[in-house]
């Protein structure tokens, strides 16, 4: 069995004043190369857990490890081994963005301090050329960012926070605030660095859509993991597939199904689990003649909103 | 080494951002021109003869101390706005130590005082200021000294308030009283009882004795000035630093992630 690369074990967050734990007895695990998403309404603790495990946080108990560091004692070696991408970007809009990374350069320790870009290390130099081209900035990533779109940005921030190689990628709902496009421009980006480098993605999301394609999720509410696995296995957990039917004689309908032993609660169309059987066997059992017939099939979307129920804002 | 660079870093962003910050380097010209050139003027014209002695060369040094350790200290107390927003979330992330963020934030934030107080000593020399040579490069090193207490009275004022709105709200009342009680405008040579121990609280107070005495030294007018001897101020300074540096970095470590 692989070594985790995230272990969270019985996590707890009062913040101070609160009545409730923020974070309430979360674990889970997170393996090398995996894409894991946390997902939870607003209020859920999703940013509470981020901000425990990328060190700026400290929980009121539990454990964290990452990369075989303890989050809480040795905060600096857990720094070093991750990136992070925050949900409000971290970009300094009066500086350059060769300056912004030419900083977080420095501060992670690739490269002494030098006052000018000419004064950097020639290899400093070749990796903010292959950069910016990276970007199609051209020279003007030694301009000040302020006319740099939302997107760029946020992509400028991932190159950046790659640039340490982290093993693990923390993405606080990266995608706030972007239009549709710029969000699947970042994250056609992002998949091709996963699949490039066998970094580990951590990502927060309201977006479900985001969440599905992660290879494994963990649904959070109100500070509790309700359901933890991949996708398919929490749609499968959570939901089944039902037909749908109606009938002009609804009354007829309804007898004949609870006959068969499909009892319905509805009042019309009728939503009939299939408990075991398939779709066939239903249909071709029954007389009363169908006005509707459809089958449903769960979507990641339903087994949220089953969890969450109406937390969501 | 790479805590140095960590450091040098933290700094120089705060100049590189000075000079791309048009609205502040104007208000630093124009703060002191006010100050020192409508105040002083006025001062001197209504009050000089009285008192004694050159009031445009009294507020020089009183706006002069003001602004450097008034710069230096709002200059730390940014650092409460900028964990929760922009770049320095990254600082926050990265594997340096606070302790070198905020070295590099008293290191940057000085830097930044000191070029802000360029004007000033233009306008003193215009105003006829006695600014020798020697005065001048006496007075440098205690500019420097002025900016470190203020940044370090920053990181303390910073490490009590946790929130922006705090801070804006908080800070004024910090340093509005210490501008009369620090004697910026107004000598403090004979204070009522009630306010001679707050004022030799006011931190504010021995950077500007201190510019004041390196001013008036060997002038007639030093006893009706200059409350204590400069080295008696630099002591006080160099203590009042080391206990707001030591408290406040200790505080803020803390408070940052025990929320």
């Amino acid at each position: 069995m692989q070594q985790p690369v995230i272990e969270v074990r019985d996590l707890v967050k009062r913040y101070r004043k609160a009545d409730r734990n923020a974070v309430d007895g979360v674990s889970f695990s997170v393996y090398p190369g995996e894409f894991f998403a946390l997902l939870g309404p607003n209020g859920a603790g999703k940013t509470t857990t981020i901000s425990i495990l990328t060190t700026t946080l400290a929980p009121t108990s539990g454990r964290v490890d990452i990369g075989g560091a303890d989050a809480i004692h040795e905060a600096a070696a857990v720094r070093r081994q991750v990136g992070i991408i925050f949900q409000k970007p971290s970009i300094d809009r009066n500086l350059s963005g060769e300056e912004n990374v030419r900083f977080h350069a420095i501060l992670y320790g690739l490269y002494p301090y030098r006052p000018f870009y000419r004064m950097m290390p020639a290899d400093y130099r070749r990796q903010v050329t292959e950069l910016a081209a990276l970007l199609g900035l051209g020279d003007e990533i030694f301009k000040p960012l302020k006319k740099l779109s939302g997107g760029m940005m946020r992509k400028l921030e991932i190159i950046r926070g790659l640039m340490h190689r982290p093993k693990v990628l923390f993405l606080d709902e990266p995608t706030a605030g972007l239009d549709a496009a710029s969000r699947r421009n970042l994250w056609d980006y992002l998949k091709g660095v996963r699949e490039q480098s066998d970094t580990t993605v951590f990502l927060t999301t309201h977006y479900l859509d985001e969440a599905e394609e992660a290879d494994r999720i963990c649904i959070l509410d109100k500070g509790k993991v309700v359901k933890i696995g991949t996708p398919d296995e929490i749609k499968a957990d959570l939901l089944q597939e039902y037909l749908v039917l109606d009938s002009a004689d609804r009354s007829a309908l309804r007898r004949e199904l609870e006959r068969k032993g499909l009892p319905v609660r509805d009042a019309g169309p009728f939503q009939v689990h299939l408990d075991g059987r398939t779709a066939q066997d239903v249909i071709s059992s029954l007389d009363t003649e169908l006005t509707v017939l459809r089958i449903h099939a769960p979507s990641l979307e339903d087994a949220y909103l089953k969890i969450v129920g109406t937390a969501i804002e | 080494m790479s805590d140095v660079s960590a450091i040098l870093t933290v700094a120089s962003r705060d100049v590189l951002k000075l000079g791309r910050d048009r609205t502040r380097l104007a208000f630093s010209i124009v703060f002191p021109l006010i100050f020192i050139g409508l105040m002083g003027g006025t001062l001197q014209g209504n009050l000089g003869r009285a008192a004694g002695f050159n009031f445009i060369g009294f507020i020089f040094t009183g706006v002069l101390g003001m602004t450097l350790f008034q710069s230096a200290a709002q200059g730390l107390i940014s650092l409460i706005e900028d964990r929760e927003q922009d770049f320095s979330q990254e600082m926050f992330v990265s594997p340096i130590s606070r302790y070198s963020i905020v070295f590099g934030k008293i290191l940057g934030e000085s830097v930044v005082s000191l070029v802000q107080a360029v004007p000033a000593f233009g306008l003193a020399l215009l105003l006829k200021v006695p600014l020798t040579l020697p005065i001048f490069a006496l007075m440098l090193p205690a500019a420097v000294l002025a900016c470190l207490l203020g940044a370090g009275f920053g990181v303390l004022a910073m490490s009590l308030l946790n929130s922006q709105r705090a801070a804006q709200q908080i800070f004024p009342f910090l340093m509005f009283p210490q501008f009369f009680l620090a004697g910026i405008f107004n000598p403090i040579k004979i204070l009522p009882w009630y306010l001679a121990p707050f004022s030799l609280l006011s931190p504010l107070r021995y950077p500007v004795d201190l510019f004041r005495g390196i001013l008036y030294q060997g002038r007639p007018e030093y006893s009706k000035i200059v409350l204590f001897d400069p080295l008696t101020n630099l002591a006080v300074m160099a203590a009042m630093f080391a206990v707001f540096l030591v408290i406040g970095t200790a505080l803020f470590v803390r408070q940052e992630t025990n929320r």
